[in-house]
């Protein structure tokens, strides 16, 4: 398996994590769930930063954003698959 | 290959009460703001002793001046200092830090600045930091068992990353030593909110998680609840957490908590500063998340190494505990490489396991107890910050 793009920590989850520098929009990211070494591919359909998440799946706004297989907040708009998910779109429950 | 743990030795001091230090200090301790600068001029003039300036100390009342005395006395019980000289602007309670350090059997001696002024102060307390300097320098190190080592963890400028690779790097360490006998603690109640249900379920009895729940429930209701304008969300996470991919709050607790690993139960919950008094085992203290303050409470309550995980790059220190970082983000290892001691990165590109990285942390964590000194304190970072926990009388 070749260095991944995107490291997912939970099969349940719906973002994932880029782990490389410099992704650019259209990249065909090789996407590995470290839970049990699975891997998927998927296109980025924005630059992200590394460290920023990009959603698994079309989400309606709000859905739960799960992570670590955990409920990490809610969907305030919108996110397509391949679409960078941060503070601009998702946003805690508890305040 | 796999590392044997079980023959685990380091080098340390073995101080009067038993406990190992793996740092062999001369600290001149100052009561109060106003005897930083007695503390800083004896510094001076001994080469090799260390001062600890800080700016509380007067007209604290209650539980915070009980956290006050039970810092200042945990820092100078710390088996990584060999001698104290206390100094405080007066006599009463400089004698009650001394008096709390001597419990240990350390040398350790007090003066008063009122009646006798900076200036003979300084002189007197220079001769006994002398003599301690030198009869500390005579001390030997000797080989102890990984069960006499007592490391705690923080993280700090947390990330994605930390949660991936850093965090767990510390997790399986922990995993690893504490079935040996280690000593650990975690803390940080602010920044378990959101994997407060978890950490609950990691204590190792219904008793203990209840006891963290009290804790966490209480810092809800007597800080965030009085004293918040909105909500948390420009703080927890810090700009500097959203800038490297952060959300909410959530996100960032479930990184933080994987710090204690996938098998680690904690046996109790300590007060900040609180010395653990239930044998070997994982600790939870309730502590603020701010890293100096944080690594001082630890370093209060008798832990000899620190280890840090860091996703954007924190760089702190502490005077008398070595600070160990670690970290997964690979842009950071490239832009602030001095800062870093143990790189995880290859656990993103799927180089590296954590069993691998944990490796590298103990590893890391034994060679500094050995004497290796790290990033933090090669650059000089010696950030000693007492936690206050409300306005002074």
């Amino acid at each position: 398996m070749g260095i991944p793009h995107l490291l997912v920590h939970d099969k349940k989850d719906t973002v994932g994590v880029v782990v490389v520098e410099d992704l650019k929009a259209g990249s065909e990211m090789l996407c590995v769930v470290t839970e049990d070494n699975s891997s998927f591919h998927l296109t980025a359909k924005m630059d992200v930063p590394i460290g920023h998440k990009i959603a698994l799946k079309d989400i309606a706004e709000g859905d739960t954003i799960w992570k670590y297989g955990q409920d990490i907040g809610k969907a305030v708009k919108p996110v397509g698959v391949g679409e960078h998910v941060h503070v601009h779109n998702v946003k805690t429950k508890r305040w | 290959m796999t590392m044997q743990y079980s023959n685990l030795e380091f080098m340390g001091w073995r101080r009067e009460n038993g406990r190992v230090g793996v740092r062999n200090h001369v600290v001149l301790l100052p009561l109060d703001d106003l005897s930083n600068a007695a503390c800083e001029a004896v510094a001076n003039n001994i080469k090799g002793t260390l001062a600890l300036p800080h700016a509380y100390g007067r007209l604290q009342f209650g539980e915070d001046l009980d956290l006050h005395f039970r810092t200042l006395i945990g820092i100078g019980s710390n088996p990584n200092v060999a001698a104290v000289v206390v100094i405080g602007i007066e006599d009463g309670w400089t004698q009650r830090v001394v008096d709390g350090i001597a419990k240990t059997g350390k040398p350790v001696t007090g003066f008063g600045i009122e009646g006798t002024g900076d200036i003979m102060t300084i002189a007197k307390a220079s001769r006994v930091a002398k003599d301690y300097l030198q009869w500390a320098s005579e001390l030997q190190r000797e080989s102890c068992p990984i069960k006499d080592l007592w490391v705690s963890t923080k993280c700090g400028e947390s990330d994605t990353t930390t949660g991936l690779a850093s965090c767990p790097t510390v997790g399986n360490m922990y995993d690893k030593l504490i079935p040996l006998g280690l000593t650990g603690v975690f803390g940080e109640t602010s920044e378990i909110t959101g994997a407060e249900h978890l950490c609950k379920a990691r204590a190792a009895s219904p008793e203990v998680g209840e006891k963290f729940m009290a804790t966490w429930q209480a810092y809800m209701d007597e800080v965030i609840e009085p004293f918040k304008t909105s909500d948390l969300s420009e703080s927890q996470p810090t700009k500097g957490n959203i800038a490297g991919g952060l959300t909410t709050i959530e996100e960032k607790a479930l990184g933080n908590l994987e710090k204690i690993g996938r098998e680690c139960t904690y046996i109790d919950v300590l007060e900040p500063a609180e010395a653990p008094a239930k044998g070997p085992g994982l600790y939870f203290m309730d502590t603020s998340s701010a890293a100096a303050e944080c690594v001082t409470l630890m370093a209060a309550a008798g832990y000899v190494v620190h280890t840090f995980p860091t996703g954007q790059g924190n760089v702190i220190g502490n005077p008398i505990v070595p600070v160990v970082k670690i970290t997964g983000n690979p842009r950071t290892v490239r832009t602030m490489s001095e800062h870093v001691d143990v790189d995880v990165s290859g656990v993103l590109r799927r180089e590296m396991t954590i069993p691998q990285a944990g490796d590298a942390l103990i590893d890391m964590v034994v060679r500094t107890a050995n004497g290796r000194l790290t990033a933090a304190e090669a650059l000089g970072h010696r950030e000693f910050v007492m936690t206050k926990l409300y306005r002074s009388a």
